[in-house]
């Protein structure tokens, strides 16, 4: 049942329901729009370095003559998957292992800690920087785990604490006194109560991802040239944002299209999880 | 003369909510004024208007006179001037009106220096003078505590002093005692009483306990909606109420004095201040509602006598002499087939042997090491039979709670044996552990905590059904909300939808879908205004006779207890003082402390209330980390005073434990008392209707 009605609650709301259709557009854009331009990404028109947006090249070209409109919708497709799977993924994590210490405490807290804390000490960086040579040739999605696994942490704290006073609650003891299993109750009655925290969590997550990717490409971790993200896009295009404005406009533009739509559907659903929300 | 004067106050919240609409009343020296009201009537709102202590955004208007000089509209430092020195306030939750970091002295003598001009040292003696006027024992020690070093009645105490450090002229008392013990109760009302003997001051005391108004006050003003619907002196207004809700309220309450039979509940809620209906606020649940009381909402009128009321049939009501339980439909609970076999021979479904619950009591922050015990629960031993209600009665802290949580664990206790139908909880396996806790279910008493707010109640009713793979769970879950009142139609509706009764409602449905045999009752009315209170206490009541139910029913207000219960157990410091069936216990008590108890809780019948003699117990309950040797009721024990030396010396080296006592008598003549020195008196002077028979 709740999970009917949070669904019409969430299909009657405006915020998410712009929301999802701004995301579709822009998934729409990033696979189906490299189709209608007349360049591909990997084509090079030596004629134009460095145009300005034209009949031609309609978001202009990059220093070596490649189409921006065609590259930036590749970067985008690359970002999108990215951004949401890192937020996923990290946001997921936090909420499991936070959850189950909190719920659990005892041994099962210590240990998770203690990971959760060398996990904090150890400089995230150096340790990508370590095992991406590894990877060079398999899959880009290592990457994207990689990038989960070092984001989680201080989220999966805050739920922690959180947990702690939850199962306290009434309501949780109740179930317990059912004879719930705990990792039911830990699902049914502790997440749930964390809706709003991990939903915040995860669209920050997304908006952070793009850029965290972006950061490591640029020192030559994570999607290498020649292929490209929204991310490598931007940090190269902020170079010269003032001389080629488009280089950085049009990445960036698409970004924060990107984020704010998951923003709204964040907000949606958050109104549509939390029952004291009229909307 | 009147000290103070308040004219047609209305408060507007932001957004255009009236909280306050037209609200008048007069104090005069000397005169306590009690404000009834049930949560969101304004009662609270009014106080601090008058006080000014409003949030800004709050447009107050009307009048409010103070010696004759206006209070509403005047600076901010002026009404400083008037608050705390004038006028003084005590709150519910005497914690917030400390500040943590000084001392309980500094704070009094602080409050003195504002308003008068007094040497340091003169305020620190002041302070210490009132400490010892309010009685708190060593008052120039206990001075230089902090207020967390204070329990909640010694706090209370310590406000009480604060607020008449200055001879107010007029004290308000938001809820003073609610939060309180009801012997601490008692003794928090005696010191009030003490405190406006020697100020002179007027009070207005805002409770919703009419027992507390009721030997209180002199006046009376009865608020529903934002509005007085009714206002007299006391005995007047609880003697011949002429306004419906005053009627209904009066009639719904459960007393400690006996009076059996259903209670009179109040249908439905009271209107939200945002969606006032068009006539009278009390039309939807008023049985006597006529055409024209939706006409426009009858004005307060005089009616002579110094009484005021605002209902349009009142006059109908004085010349008929209708009582409460007149009007309202009373409801009909079909009565229980398990009672008429004798108790020996029903069947046993709860018995508890010489439970023990012990807590390690930890210190340090890095190193934690065990400094002491905690005897939560030291030994407890009762049985249940099929088709009753057991009480478990006492005050915070002495173990009700804990017992309650190691019966509902179904594990195995520290020491002692929980058996629950037949089964004793150290010997239950996985999966018996689990088929039993349907037959064992639990009513929360905060009906908000207990249930997952981002759940549909459809859900939280269907949770057990699922975890107990029982199929038509759809079919089940309307079923049972129509069992208990609510509609099938709201299933879908998430638990902040509903109102504290209904969610009370809900809380019981899902206790009862496993179809259990014993019902354990936390506290379950205690978090509900009175008018709600009766119709869940007959709700209780008809599913424990049509289902067969028995319950473990868990509260401190013993007037619920005597109207739900067969049987009581009296806790004190985790261990039973007296056990025994209602009508012996209330009516005979033999154990001081249940004495104590019983004669501290206030009687909603002003000239009763005004005749009683109350046992006042000293000092708090010690700590549970350190019981008293002996009988652990000695350090408060009346009874221990009076005795000779010789005596006295088998209450400090022999604790006691219950024995059955000589004369009890009656059906159930189970009657024990954990007292050396037990002998029964009679401390609740019995009600008119007891007398005639
Ligand atoms: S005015 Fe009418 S509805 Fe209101 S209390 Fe009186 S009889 Fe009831
Ligand atoms: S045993 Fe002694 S101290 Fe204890 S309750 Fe009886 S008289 Fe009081």
């Amino acid at each position: 049942m709740r999970s009917r009605v949070v669904l019409r609650r969430l299909l009657r709301n405006r915020q998410a329901r712009s929301g999802c259709l701004a995301l579709i557009l822009l998934v729409a854009l990033a696979y189906l729009g490299p189709y209608a331009g007349p360049y591909d990404w990997t084509d090079k028109d030596f004629l134009a370095f460095l145009s300005p947006p034209s009949a031609d090249h309609w978001w202009g070209t990059t220093s070596i003559g490649q189409d921006m409109y065609a590259v930036t919708l590749r970067g985008m497709q690359k970002s999108i998957v990215i951004g949401v799977l890192v937020a996923l993924i990290s946001t997921g994590l936090a909420a499991m292992v936070g959850a189950f210490a909190g719920y659990f405490g005892g041994w099962v807290d210590r240990l998770l800690m203690w990971g959760v804390d060398l996990l904090l000490v150890l400089p995230s960086f150096l340790i990508i920087a370590i095992i991406s040579p590894r990877l060079r040739g398999a899959s880009w999605l290592w990457f994207v785990v990689l990038l989960a696994a070092f984001t989680w942490m201080i989220t999966s704290r805050v739920v922690r604490s959180m947990t702690l006073s939850l199962r306290e609650r009434e309501y949780v003891l109740a179930a317990a006194y059912m004879g719930i299993p705990r990792w039911k109750i830990i699902f049914r009655h502790i997440v749930p109560n964390l809706a709003s925290l991990l939903i915040i969590d995860a669209t920050l997550n997304v908006s952070a991802a793009i850029i965290g990717e972006a950061a490591l490409s640029f020192f030559g971790f994570g999607i290498q040239p020649p292929d490209v993200s929204l991310g490598t896009l931007i940090a190269e295009g902020s170079r010269n944002a003032t001389g080629y404005p488009w280089l950085f406009a049009f990445p960036a533009g698409l970004l924060v299209v990107l984020v704010l739509s998951v923003n709204l559907i964040g907000d949606g659903l958050r109104d549509a999880l939390d029952p004291g929300s009229t909307s | 003369m009147s000290i103070l004067q308040v004219r047609d106050l209305t408060v507007t919240f932001p957004g255009g909510v009236q909280a306050v609409r037209g609200v008048s009343y007069e104090v005069s020296r000397g005169e306590v004024l009690g404000i009834v009201g049930e949560s969101g009537s304004g009662k609270s709102v009014t106080s601090l208007a008058v006080m000014g202590l409003l949030p800004p955004g709050a447009v107050v208007s009307g009048s409010v006179t103070l010696h004759g000089r206006e209070l509403i509209g005047v600076q901010e430092d002026e009404l400083t001037r008037v608050r705390g020195k004038s006028i003084s306030m005590i709150f519910q939750d005497p914690l917030s009106a400390f500040t943590p970091v000084y001392t309980i002295g500094a704070q009094i003598a602080e409050a003195v220096r504002v308003h008068q001009k007094t040497g340091k040292d003169k305020a620190a003696k002041r302070a210490v003078e009132l400490l010892d006027l309010v009685g708190i024992p060593h008052p120039d020690a206990r001075a230089r505590a902090f207020p967390h070093e204070f329990s909640g009645g010694m706090r209370q105490r310590a406000m009480i002093a604060m607020a008449i450090a200055n001879d107010p002229d007029l004290l308000i008392c938001d809820e003073p005692t609610t939060a309180l013990d009801v012997t601490i109760q008692a003794q928090v009302l005696e010191v009030l009483k003490t405190a406006q003997r020697e100020t002179g001051a007027g009070i207005v005391m805002i409770t919703h306990d009419l027992g507390v108004i009721a030997g209180m006050a002199d006046r009376v003003l009865v608020m529903y909606a934002g509005r007085p619907v009714e206002q007299g002196p006391v005995d007047e207004l609880y003697y011949r109420p002429r306004m419906p809700y005053t009627m209904g309220l009066l009639a719904s309450i459960p007393r400690v004095d006996g009076a059996e039979g259903p209670l009179v509940p109040i249908e439905g809620n009271p209107p939200s201040p945002a969606a006032l209906p068009p006539g009278c606020p009390f039309a939807p649940r008023c049985p006597m509602r006529i055409d024209v009381c939706d006409e426009e909402e009858p004005p307060l009128t005089a009616v002579g006598g110094g009484r005021h009321v605002a209902c349009v049939r009142s006059r109908e009501i004085e010349h008929k002499a209708l009582t409460g339980a007149d009007v309202y439909p009373l409801p009909v609970i079909p009565p229980s087939g398990a009672v008429r076999v004798p108790r020996e021979r029903r069947a046993t479904v709860l018995e508890l042997t010489d439970l023990v619950r012990h807590y390690p009591l930890m210190k340090g922050a890095v190193f934690k090491r065990r400094v002491g015990t905690v005897h939560a629960v030291d030994g407890v031993s009762f049985d249940i039979a099929e088709g009753e209600t057991l009480a478990l009665v006492g005050e915070s802290g002495c173990g009700k709670t804990t017992t309650l949580q190691q019966i509902m664990r179904l594990e195995p206790p520290q020491s002692g044996h929980v058996v629950v139908l037949g089964q004793d909880s150290a010997r239950l396996g996985k999966a018996e552990r689990k088929a039993l806790r349907g037959d064992l279910q639990i009513v929360f008493q905060d009906p908000m905590a207990a249930l997952d707010p981002r759940m549909p109640v459809g859900d939280v009713i269907a949770e057990p059904l699922r975890a107990h793979g029982r199929r038509n769970v759809a079919a089940r879950v309307a079923e049972l909300l129509e069992l208990v009142g609510l509609s099938p139609e709201h299933a879908e509706r998430y638990p902040q939808q509903f109102s504290g009764g209904q969610r009370q409602r809900i809380g019981i449905a899902r206790a009862l879908a496993l179809e259990p045999r014993l019902l354990v009752l936390d506290e379950p009315v205690s978090a509900l205004d009175v008018s709600i209170q009766a119709g869940i206490i007959n709700l209780l009541e008809e599913l424990k006779n049509t289902l067969g139910l028995s319950y473990l029913f868990v509260a401190h207000d013993l007037a619920v207890v005597r109207h739900l219960a067969d049987r009581v157990a009296v806790m004190y410091l985790g261990r039973i003082a007296e056990i025994g069936a209602v009508e012996n216990v209330y009516d005979r008590p033999a154990h001081p402390y249940t004495q104590a108890l019983l004669s501290a809780i206030p009687l909603p019948d002003p000239e009763r209330e005004r005749a009683r003699r109350r046992i006042l117990l000293q000092g708090d309950p010690p700590s549970p980390a350190d019981p008293p040797s002996g009988c652990r009721f000695r350090t408060r024990c009346p009874k221990f005073a009076r005795l000779g030396e010789a005596e006295r010396r088998r209450c400090v080296n022999e604790e006691p434990s219950v024995v059955r006592l000589a004369n009890a008598t009656g059906e159930r003549p189970d009657h024990g008392a954990a007292c050396h020195y037990a002998e029964e008196i009679e401390v609740i002077p019995a009600s008119d209707d007891q007398e005639e028979k």
